[in-house]
C-alpha cells in the first residue's frame, strides 16, 4: 500500500470508512491519522499520514503467536483467525507499530487490508473512500501495478525500518 | 531536520494508547512464580544428585509438590490474563517454534509430570505408607513409585532440565519481543533464571532445613545473587552501547521513571542487602534470619514488575 503524504489532508475519511466497513467497535480503530510537524518556525515541515498495520514481510506478531491464529495469508496480508486466538496478547507486545488491539469479544483485531473486498475485486474501504486519492493498494510484486509505479516515480519512506520487520506500507514524500 | 517535533494521532485504542498496557499484574506474578518454581526444582534435584547419601529434611522432600502448587497459581494468573479464556486449549493444538509463549506452554506441561515424579521419589517411608494406605490411590501410586525410585537419577536430571527450561523461558518470553527496546536484550533469559534460583533458594530458607541443606541453599543463593548482579550490569552496559532505542531503555533505569524503584527495590534491598546478610550470617547467626529471604523474594518480584512495566512503556513510537 502507498500513502501520498503530500495529498493527504487528514480528513479521516479512511478511518471512518474502515470503522463502518469492518464494524470496528466503539473506541477502537484499525487505521488512524498521524499529523507530524517538525522544525523551527518559520521553517516547518508538516506531514499527514494515514497509518495502519504494515503487513510486514517478516512479521514479529506472527512469530510470537503461540497458536497460529496470527498468520500470513496468501498475497502477504497478515491476518488473525478469531477462532484460534486466545487473547494472550503476545502479538500486541511483539508489534513495533502498535497496530493491534484486543477486540471486546476477546480476540485480537487489526487491519486486514480488507481482503474480503479484494476477493471481490474491490479496493480496501479506506482506499476507495479517500477524496484526494492519496491511498493506493495493489500488488508490489507486479511491476505494472499502481503501487509499483508510484514507488518508482516518488521518494518514499517506511516507518521504522530499523525494526527489521520489512513494513509494506509506503509513505510517499 | 532539526528543531521541535509535534505529533498528533487519532489513535486511542484502549490498553495500547497512550502507553501500552496490554499485560497487567497477572504477567509479573506468573513470571515470578515460574522462576521461583524453576529454582525450587533445580535446587532440590541438585542437592540430591550431588549428595545422594545425605539424609533429607521433610521440608526438602515435600518441596516438589509445593513447587507444583505454586506453578498452578502462576498458571491461574496466566489464564486470568487471557482475553479469550474459552480458547485456552488452543495452546495445545499447536507448537510454534518461533513463539516462546508456545514453548512455554509445552514446557509447563512437561514440568508437571517431572515435578510429580521428583516429588514422589522424595517421599520418606512413613509418608509413602500414609499415601498407600488410601485404597483409591494405591493401585496408581505403587507402580509410579516403583518407577520414580528405579529411575531416580534420570528423574532428578529431568527436573533440573525442566527447571532450567522454565526459568530461561520466563525471561526469553520478554527477551524475544524486539518491538520493546527495554526487553531487547539476550540477558533476560539467564537473568530471570538466576533470579529464579535465588528466589527459589530464598523460599526454601523459610522452612526447617537441616544444617547441611541450609549451607547448600545459602551457597547457591549467594552464587545466584552474584550472577544476577553481573547480568544486570551486562544488561545496562548492553543498553549503553546500543542504538538510541537502547539508550532510551537505559534512561528508563538511569534517570528515568523507573530509576528509584529499580535501584532501591531490586538492586539495593533485593540483592545487595540480603547478599551482605547471608555472607555475614555464615559467621554469626544474625537476628531476623527471615529478613534476607523475604527481601530476595520481594526483590525478585520487583524485578519482573519493573521490567514488565518499563518494557511496555518502551516503544519505537518514542522516536518518530
Ligand atoms: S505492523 Fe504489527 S501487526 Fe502488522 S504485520 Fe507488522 S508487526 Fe504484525
Ligand atoms: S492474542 Fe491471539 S493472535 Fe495474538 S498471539 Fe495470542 S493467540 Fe496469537
Amino acid at each position: 500500500m502507498t500513502v501520498d503524504t503530500r495529498l493527504c489532508v487528514a480528513c479521516k475519511a479512511c478511518v471512518l470508512a474502515c470503522k463502518a466497513e469492518n464494524a470496528v467497535p466503539d473506541g477502537f480503530c484499525r487505521d488512524w491519522l498521524v499529523e507530524e510537524t517538525r522544525g523551527e518556525f518559520p521553517d516547518l515541515h508538516a506531514q499527514n499520514r494515514s497509518e495502519r498495520c504494515n503487513h510486514c514481510s517478516e512479521p514479529p506478531c506472527v512469530d510470537a503467536c503461540p497458536t497460529g491464529a496470527s498468520h500470513v495469508a496468501g498475497g502477504g496480508a497478515v491476518l488473525v483467525t478469531h477462532d484460534k486466538c486466545t487473547g494472550c496478547k503476545a502479538c500486541i507486545a511483539a508489534c513495533p507499530y502498535d497496530a493491534r488491539y484486543v477486540h471486546p469479544q476477546g480476540w485480537v483485531d487489526k487491519c486486514t487490508f480488507c481482503l474480503h473486498r479484494a476477493r471481490r475485486g474491490e479496493k480496501p474501504a479506506c482506499v476507495s473512500v479517500c477524496p484526494t486519492f492519496c491511498l493506493e493498494f495493489g500488488d508490489l510484486a507486479d511491476p505494472d501495478s499502481d503501487v509499483s509505479r508510484r514507488l518508482r516515480e516518488r521518494r518514499y519512506k517506511v516507518l521504522h525500518p530499523e525494526t527489521g520487520c520489512g513494513p509494506n506500507v509506503y509513505f510517499l514524500e | 531536520m532539526t528543531g521541535n517535533l509535534e505529533v498528533v494521532t487519532t489513535r486511542h485504542n484502549a490498553a495500547i494508547d497512550p502507553v501500552l498496557s496490554a499485560w497487567g499484574w497477572e504477567i509479573p506474578v506468573y513470571l515470578f512464580l515460574g522462576g521461583l518454581v524453576a529454582g525450587l526444582l533445580i535446587l532440590g534435584a541438585l542437592y540430591e544428585l550431588l549428595h545422594p547419601d545425605r539424609p533429607r529434611s521433610r521440608a526438602l522432600r515435600a518441596m516438589p509438590f509445593a513447587a507444583l502448587g505454586l506453578l498452578s497459581l502462576g498458571m491461574l494468573a496466566l489464564f486470568l490474563d487471557l482475553a479469550h479464556k474459552l480458547h485456552v486449549y488452543r495452546f495445545y493444538l499447536a507448537f510454534r517454534w518461533t513463539s516462546p509463549m508456545s514453548w512455554g506452554s509445552w514446557i509447563l506441561l512437561l514440568v508437571y509430570p517431572v515435578g510429580f515424579l521428583h516429588g514422589l521419589g522424595s517421599l520418606d517411608p512413613a509418608q509413602r505408607e500414609t499415601l498407600l494406605a488410601r485404597r483409591a490411590l494405591a493401585p496408581f501410586l505403587r507402580p509410579l513409585l516403583r518407577w520414580a525410585d528405579g529411575a531416580r537419577r534420570a528423574v532428578l536430571k529431568a527436573s533440573v532440565v525442566a527447571g532450567v527450561g522454565l526459568g530461561l523461558y520466563t525471561g526469553l518470553l520478554l527477551g524475544t519481543l524486539a518491538a520493546r527496546p527495554q526487553w531487547n536484550t539476550a540477558v533476560l533469559g539467564p537473568l530471570f533464571l538466576a533470579s529464579g534460583l535465588s528466589t527459589g533458594a530464598a523460599f526454601l530458607l523459610f522452612f526447617r532445613l537441616d544444617e547441611r541443606e541450609h549451607g547448600f541453599v545459602v551457597r547457591w543463593d549467594v552464587g545466584a545473587i552474584v550472577l544476577e548482579l553481573l547480568l544486570l550490569g551486562a544488561m545496562l552496559l548492553g543498553f549503553a552501547a546500543g542504538d538510541r532505542s537502547a539508550q532510551h531503555a537505559l534512561y528508563h533505569l538511569l534517570g528515568g521513571p523507573w530509576t528509584s524503584a529499580f535501584w532501591s527495590l531490586v538492586v539495593f534491598a533485593g540483592l545487595l542487602v540480603p547478599l551482605a546478610m547471608e555472607l555475614l550470617g555464615r559467621r554469626r547467626r544474625l537476628p531476623l534470619a527471615a529478613l534476607a529471604p523475604a527481601l530476595i523474594l520481594a526483590g525478585g518480584f520487583a524485578l519482573r514488575w519493573i521490567l514488565l512495566a518499563a518494557g511496555q512503556a518502551s516503544s519505537f513510537r518514542e522516536f518518530p
